[in-house]
């Protein structure tokens, strides 16, 4: 693994593609976080909301992309993490996450990063400033 | 019609960062690294222990709002940002609360829109902030209109 600091503007993290959405992987999310809106795991619930079926909470989204920085956790910490929910997630969607550098400073970097759908639309994008220590 | 709300608080919510939780949590989004859910690794790190993944605190308690009354229902999410002064450190307690800071509303191809904007902090037992979080909320036109009968 390559280390953060040796990154260049334009360089990009490993691309990590998430398994097909899965109900079960939304009934584990609203578990663990605790949000228990139903449009995210039952299916009559979502479609009275007028939806075509559940959906994804946005934050399982943006939770699965900041673990492109996990591994550089020594190195520094995510200050900022800005993120504008583009497109619904649904089942089985497959998700690609990415992190592009933008911009080096003596103590950060910033990172355009993006969640993107198999049709090829963002799901989620923003930034990421990573603090280096 | 939230406009009244701006500037109102909830009570500070007492919150620990207990592993059992940052270890479900991890598993949740995929992200089971042994900084976050192994106490030797921990150890052993700069951190000197765990640390949780920045999301994390989708997980706490803020408390209420009184006088802030929002649908459970047809609600968009649309904008979410996290700023740190440190990652959280597994085992901590941390005090959380949340306060409206800002309602607009804004003209869009499925009519009028409103935007609350709920910023929330974490802080210390020294009561130093450790992280803000800004919620973007989207109210729709249909959504308000329930709201109103």
């Amino acid at each position: 693994m390559n280390r953060l600091l040796d990154l260049k503007k334009g360089n990009t993290l490993s691309e990590v593609q998430l398994n097909p959405v899965s109900r079960l992987d939304l009934i584990k999310y609203a578990g663990a976080s605790g949000d228990f809106n139903p449009i995210h795991t039952i299916d009559k619930e979502a479609t009275k909301a007028g939806l075509p079926g559940i959906i994804a909470h946005g934050m399982w989204t943006m939770g699965n992309l900041s673990k492109l920085f996990t591994p550089y956790l020594e190195e520094g910490f995510i200050q900022d993490y800005k993120i504008r929910f583009a497109d619904m997630v649904f089942l089985d969607d497959v998700i690609t996450l990415k992190a592009v550098l933008d911009e080096v400073h003596e103590d950060y970097l910033n990172f355009d990063v993006v969640a993107l759908k198999d049709n090829g639309k963002a799901a989620i994008k923003g930034q990421v400033r990573f603090k280096v220590y | 019609m939230y406009k009244n709300v701006i500037g109102k608080k909830s009570q500070k919510v007492k919150n620990i960062v207990e592993m059992g939780m940052v270890k479900r949590f991890a598993d949740s989004i995929g992200d089971s690294h042994p900084l976050f859910i192994d106490e030797e690794y921990g150890k052993k790190s700069r951190y000197k222990g765990n640390i949780a993944p920045p999301t994390f605190p989708r997980v706490f308690d803020y408390g209420e709002i009184e006088e802030l009354h929002l649908p459970n229902v047809g609600l968009i999410h649309g904008e979410q940002t996290y700023h740190y002064k440190r990652p959280l450190l597994v085992g901590e307690t941390i005090y959380c609360f949340t306060e409206v800071a800002e309602y607009y509303e804004k003209k869009a191809s499925i009519g009028l829109l409103g935007f609350i904007v709920l910023k929330r902090y974490g802080e210390d037992e020294e009561g130093n902030t450790i992280f803000t979080e800004n919620q973007t909320v989207i109210i729709t036109e249909a959504v308000r209109k329930e709201l109103v009968k």
